[in-house]
């Protein structure tokens, strides 16, 4: 038998430990969570790039000689050193997050994580080839 | 009748931001952000780049990166700021900047890419 539950008039609080602003910061996996989080960050900061590019675009050859210029400096070269690593690692962990949001089954047993992300990165692969080779063509 | 919530929507363009900024960003990136200033590759020139952009496929593809890749950061900015921070008492202030941000930006690139000669 359940002892009978007592009747309270207040609710009791409630013992939670405060988790420190830093809590990110202290195991890999935590880290790695942030820093997944962080690259949308690398990503507004590319669309900034593309738009004052589509601005210097209109300006006329000068303004876009100026824009290819500016991005010379090596501050902006460390900064879209870093961005690429970002977004690289964006790429990734996304791929690899489709087979966790889709089981896909082949006659009736799950197909392995491996060959549900392939596809992936089959199509990012043709996709920057394409780009590449539509951005350097000659002519 | 309960408020519906905008959240499903703010996911779709998290995720289709996420998709497409997966594909095309490193590339873009690697090519404008370090093969062409430091002449790893030679860029095209104004006429060509032109050329490419004033095509409608390549208007469309750029607008919508700039539009889903906006939101994208927008969404998942909005919750490393709630969770990694925990500063939840700045909710509306985080969602004004995320949202608005993502919103002027999307506007900006529909104008530049609208308007081009």
């Amino acid at each position: 038998m359940k002892p009978p539950v007592a009747y309270r008039q207040y609710h009791p609080k409630w013992h939670r430990t405060r988790v420190s602003t830093f809590w990110w910061s202290r195991k890999w996996s935590y880290l790695k969570f942030m820093l997944r989080e962080l690259s949308s960050v690398f990503v507004a900061f590319y669309v900034v790039i593309l738009l004052l590019q589509l601005h210097a675009l209109r300006g006329g050859p000068d303004a876009y000689q100026g824009f290819q210029d500016w991005l010379r400096n090596p501050l902006l070269v460390i900064l879209n050193g870093i961005s690429f690593l970002f977004v690289l690692f964006h790429a990734v962990t996304w791929f690899n997050l489709t087979p966790k949001a889709m089981a896909v089954r082949l006659r009736g047993k799950r197909l392995p994580d491996v060959l549900v992300a392939a596809p992936n990165y089959v199509a990012w692969l043709a996709v920057s080839a394409l780009v590449v080779f539509l951005l350097t063509r000659q002519g | 009748m309960a408020k519906r919530s905008n959240e499903p929507l703010l996911w779709a363009l998290f995720s289709g931001g996420g998709v497409a900024a997966a594909f095309l960003l490193p590339v873009l990136i690697f090519l404008y952000g370090l093969a062409f200033p430091l002449g790893w590759l030679q860029p095209p020139d104004h006429e060509r780049t032109l050329e490419l952009v004033q095509h409608p496929l390549t208007r469309l593809v750029l607008f919508l990166l700039c539009f889903l890749s906006l939101f994208h950061w927008a969404h998942r900015f909005r919750f490393t700021l709630y969770d990694g921070l925990q500063i939840k008492h700045l909710n509306p202030a985080i969602n004004l900047f995320c949202y608005g941000g993502a919103v002027t930006g999307t506007v900006a690139a529909a104008y530049l890419l609208w308007t081009l000669p």
